[in-house]
């Protein structure tokens, strides 16, 4: 096995490019490290993007927008001082992820690049309308979260391509997000199905809204009639009911381990309406 | 001298110092099963069967044992060669089987090879080298489809004579017990329940995976170092398996990272031994958590039906039980325990209770806390639970009108001496909690529970320093607080404090026989034979101050750590100091130690009854206990910490197998979730605090009033969860485990 800490990008994306059989990137490692010891994973070049310089920084921009380093850690989210006021949702999906521990090592970008439709952080991404920039042989190109995963443990980057920042989009006035999964238990355990609810108000009125699903199909949805079903209303008992409706009818899950067929679907349609109800209490300025 | 045999008043018994090995545990300093290292050592790693029933047609491990790094692969010729024994019979053989299979690999994760190589790594990956080739043969994991005409066979012959005729070949033993009438009893009542109950297999979940260092020389003498419950039972076993004189094998218990009944066998201890006497080199053994989960021993799976008949004033008129227990591809699940335990709360004048004993392709079953006794109660408490319900009836009256006392004939049959479940029951009555209000989505469950505990071989030694303090040496490594226990009652009978004694897990050379730490017994049978021992030793105290004084020793008693003089007329000295007479022991007759050995036959049942709380969320299915109270007659509590330790670990761990913990077969027999993230055991937020109410109703057989507590803390939980969520539900639970999927699917039923 070799392994390479590039000092840039550019550098990192050549290595991978270059490489034979299977390669990784090692970011927090939470992923990568544990697949490697169990012997699920055995990359032949271990790229480790975490020397790069800027990695690890929290950037507000000028225009309100967030430019997270692809080695931010989730406890480095969470104790962020203004993060989790515009983007209380992304924050908690990333805070769920895991022990204490782990939150000292994992990564929004190794919980995208690792392909589980479970994976917390990302319904929150998509709902928040996310961008990854992404490094290649060609440049940096940027790319919505929602179109990086392909299916379990796959992702739409090729050969050579890095990601190499996340970029949130500026909050705005009047809005909220927020995330909630389902588990068995209370921590430690993995999605049996995730909601993300992202939203805008105007006055009491639903202005615009972004709804996406985790661990109810082969990738994370973002279900657009799930966020039809609440524009325009005040979240009243209908909007839920109807929210609740399109997120059963998105699913397209599997039985396994952790849940069944009926379970998620059931279980996404209530999971959406707790989160909406969340969320739309944010955006209204009201601690929830 | 003068001694009093049963004693109720006491100076350090039922305090509650800090335990001795507490500091090394929480520096790091204490060594556990892999912490051991030896030179020139190998490390071993072993080939485990991807499938769960196949015939093993043939292995080449010639590329893997041409590596320079690997030094020795043993399969099973390695074992079969037994030099002065004629073969292994009966539990033995079944050992083998499972720490390296014969013929046929009996399920996902049996051992069909070994490795010891220069590092861990290569090992690993010397394993990839070895090639094996399977004929794969239909396979069975649940215990019902076990049983059927249908069911792949998977040993011939391994049934014993009590198993009836015309039963599958997978069904082993056959157990048959009650008394009175139960048709008459039926006759008589006014309601009767007959309902049928599944549990599944879990794990005991100790968090220190199986690990040991073994050195075994060509002459057939070796060392083992090993994370045990019982290291004589490790030493016995491991030389049969290896075909040598057991005296020879020096086992050495390491601290234990629990085991709850897990550690009380052998599984990778042989192979290393193997390992090294082919190696001719010390080999380091270490599972890891998915072979800790796949090949080592979960509790047994249940299939069970229970018919029972009451009166409308809550007398039970008959109770009948059948219940099968699945453990693996080996006999032992203990269904004959479950049928023994299930109705033993209850005086009972018609009753009737069958076992079964099933195999199935799955890893062979190790005793979990109360082994076999938590499912019977599930089953049984839940059927009484909704005759209450039904009848509108107190739980607690209705268990209360029915319970066993002195006198009772129990179930199982014997008569039962002092016990104490009616105290416990006083007490969940008088809990406030039981009178607490409930939540709307909540509901409260109650059940008891009954474990036999046991005696068992134990031999104790103590010997005094000349600075007047002792070293304490037991057989039996210490799961729960042990240690501390022991030298609170040496404490007691020497009279000198309890940092004064160092109480010592000693290694197989250093003490006889010690019965493995299990059923309950070490705090009632290592207690009672430290207590002796102790005793031992004071009566040669009182001999050399008797010599001291040149009065007869019949004319000196032992008070307060001291020498006296038994009465005016034996003569005017001052009290003597145990440390006074230890400082010229060598001048006055030589060292002075103390010892005891026997096996103790008054272990003395042990009853509790648990108080729960539950709420549902009717929109997933999903449980939260919030509120638990456990009631449990500990006889004596030594150490009162480690007793509600007890009670809240057996809580804790009833809470995950009722709601969460199950083993998840494929349709290809492979184990669906060998790690922690998918084999849901509760997380420390998962529970709520875990109140405890210790009742003392003395054991007549031990001098203390000690009765075992580790074990019937398990009992209740699974029937008193299930009883709190039916009623928070509105419907009852008859599968374990109540997951959010099954709930929900429930609720829709309803």
């Amino acid at each position: 096995m070799d392994y390479h800490s590039p000092a840039s990008f550019a550098e990192a994306s050549a290595l991978a490019e270059n490489a034979t059989g299977i390669t990784r990137f090692l970011a927090g490692g939470t992923d990568v490290l544990v697949q490697l010891r169990s012997e699920l994973v055995t990359p032949d070049t271990l790229i480790d993007i975490k020397k790069i310089d800027g990695v690890h920084d929290v950037t507000r921009n000028a225009d309100g927008s967030w430019t997270l380093g692809v080695a931010v850690t989730g406890a480095e989210m969470s104790e962020h001082p203004e993060l989790g006021r515009d983007w209380p949702g992304v924050v908690e999906a990333m805070d769920l992820i895991g022990s204490t521990q782990v939150q000292g090592r994992a990564t929004l970008t190794g919980n995208l690049c690792n392909g589980s439709p479970a994976a917390d952080s990302v319904p929150a991404m998509v709902a928040a309308g996310v961008t990854l920039s992404v490094t290649g042989p060609g440049g940096t190109r940027e790319v919505a979260v929602e179109d990086i995963p392909t299916g379990p443990g796959r992702t739409s980057l090729v050969r050579g391509e890095v990601i190499s920042a996340v970029n949130i989009p500026a909050r705005g006035e009047n809005g909220g997000d927020a995330y909630q999964r389902f588990i068995p238990r209370t921590e430690m355990d993995i999605a049996v199905v995730g909601v993300g609810v992202n939203l805008r108000l105007d006055g009491d009125t639903i202005a615009e809204a972004r709804v996406s699903l985790g661990a109810v199909a082969p990738t994370v949805l973002l279900v657009k009639d799930a966020a039809r079903a609440i524009v325009g209303t005040a979240l009243d008992d209908a909007a839920l009911e109807a929210l609740a409706a399109a997120a059963s009818a998105a699913c397209n899950p599997i039985d396994d381990k952790r849940g069944t067929i009926e379970f998620r679907t059931e279980v996404a349609g209530v999971l959406a309406k707790r989160t909406a109800k969340v969320a739309y209490a944010r955006a209204k300025g009201e601690q929830a | 001298m003068a001694l009093d045999d049963r004693k109720s008043i006491f100076s350090f018994v039922g305090t509650r110092p800090d335990r001795p090995d507490g500091l090394d545990k929480v520096t790091g300093r204490a060594k556990f099963g892999a912490d051991m290292s030896a030179p020139g050592m190998l490390h071993g790693a072993i080939l485990r069967s991807p499938h769960a029933h196949a015939r093993i047609v043939k292995i080449d491990a010639s590329k893997a044992e041409a590596l320079k790094d690997v030094k020795a692969v043993v399969t099973r010729a390695d074992f079969a060669d037994v030099p002065f024994k004629p073969g292994l019979e009966g539990e033995f053989y079944n050992v083998l089987e499972n720490v390296m299979a014969g013929e046929k690999a009996l399920y996902d994760g049996h051992a069909v090879a070994a490795v010891a190589a220069t590092s861990a790594l290569a090992a690993r990956d010397a394993l990839k080298l070895i090639e094996v080739e399977y004929e794969i043969l239909p396979h069975v994991t649940d215990v019902d489809k076990a049983m059927a005409p249908d069911a792949p066979v998977i040993r011939k012959g391994a049934a014993d004579y009590s198993v009836p005729a015309g039963m599958h070949p997978n069904v082993v033993r056959y157990h048959e017990s009650g008394h009175g009438d139960v048709e008459a009893g039926f006759a008589e009542a006014d309601l009767i329940i007959e309902d049928s109950f599944t549990t599944e297999a879990t794990h005991q979940g100790y968090i220190e995976p199986h690990a040991c260092l073994a050195s075994l020389g060509m002459d057939g003498k070796g060392e083992l170092w090993c994370t045990t419950q019982g290291h004589w039972i490790a030493q016995k076993t491991c030389a049969a398996l290896l075909g040598i004189e057991t005296s020879q094998l020096r086992v050495t218990a390491s601290e234990i990272g629990g085991g709850f009944g897990g550690k009380t066998t052998v599984f990778i201890e042989p192979v290393a031994l193997a390992l090294s006497r082919k190696a001719n080199r010390p080999v380091k053994l270490v599972m890891n958590r998915s072979e800790v989960f796949r090949a080592t021993g979960p509790t047994a799976s249940a299939s069970m039906d229970i018919k029972i008949g009451m009166k409308k004033d809550g007398t039970i008129t008959a109770a009948e039980g059948i219940f099968r227990l699945q453990g693996g591809a080996f006999p032992g699940a203990p269904g004959d325990m479950t049928a023994m335990c299930a109705f033993a709360p209850y005086d009972l004048t018609n009753v009737r209770q069958v076992g079964y004993d099933v195999m199935a392709n799955r890893p062979k079953q190790a005793a979990y806390r109360a082994p076999g006794a938590p499912m019977g109660a599930f089953a049984v408490e839940s059927v009484l639970d909704e005759l209450c319900n039904q009848l509108g009836l107190d739980p607690v009256d209705v268990r209360l009108k029915n319970a066993a006392a002195e006198g009772s004939k129990a179930s199982y049959g014997p008569t039962y001496e002092r016990i104490g479940l009616v105290e416990t029951l006083e007490a969940a009555k008088a809990h406030p909690h039981y009178s607490a209000p409930l939540k709307p989505g909540q509901g409260r469950g109650i059940s008891c529970g009954f474990w036999f505990n046991h005696g068992g071989e134990t031999s104790v030694s103590l010997a005094l320093s000349e600075d007047g303090s002792a070293q304490v040496m037991v057989g039996t490594p210490d799961i729960g607080g042990s240690r501390a226990s022991m030298a609170l009652m040496a404490a007691e009978v020497l009279g000198i404090p309890y940092e004064n004694i160092r109480v010592t897990v000693a290694d197989t050379a250093s003490l006889g026989y010690n019965d493995v730490s299990h059923g309950s017994r070490v705090t009632y049978a290592s207690g009672l034979a430290t207590i002796k021992a102790a005793r031992h030793a004071v009566e040669k105290l009182c001999e050399r101050a008797a010599v001291k004084w040149g009065i007869p020793v019949e004319a000196v008693k032992w008070e307060n750590g001291c020498a006296v003089p038994s009465g005016p007329n034996a003569g005017d000295f001052d009290p003597l100091p145990l440390a006074d007479i230890t400082a010229d022991m060598g001048a006055t007759g030589g060292p002075i130690s103390g010892h005891f050995e026997a096996t103790p036959e008054g272990a003395g049942v042990s009853f509790g009854t648990h108080i729960v709380d539950a709420e549902v969320d009717p929109e997933t299915g999903k449980t939260s206990i919030t509120r638990y109270t456990v009631i449990q007659d500990a006889g004596k509590a030594i150490h009162p910490t480690y007793v509600e330790g007890q009670y809240q670990g057996g809580a804790a761990q009833g809470i995950g197998w009722a709601l969460n913990e199950e083993y998840i077969y494929g349709d290809d027999g492979r184990l669906q979730n060998s790690i922690f993230l998918d084999y849901r055991i509760p997380v420390a937020s998962d529970l709520p605090m875990i109140d405890t109410v210790i009742v003392e109703v003395p054991n007549p057989g031990h001098p203390f009033g000690v009765r075992g507590v580790g074990e019937t803390g398990i009992v209740p939980p699974l029937a008193a969860i299930a009883n709190a969520v039916s009623n928070a539900a509105g419907v009852r639970m008859k599968q374990l485990p109540m997951s959010p999927p099954r709930i929900l699917a429930a609720l829709k039923e309803k």
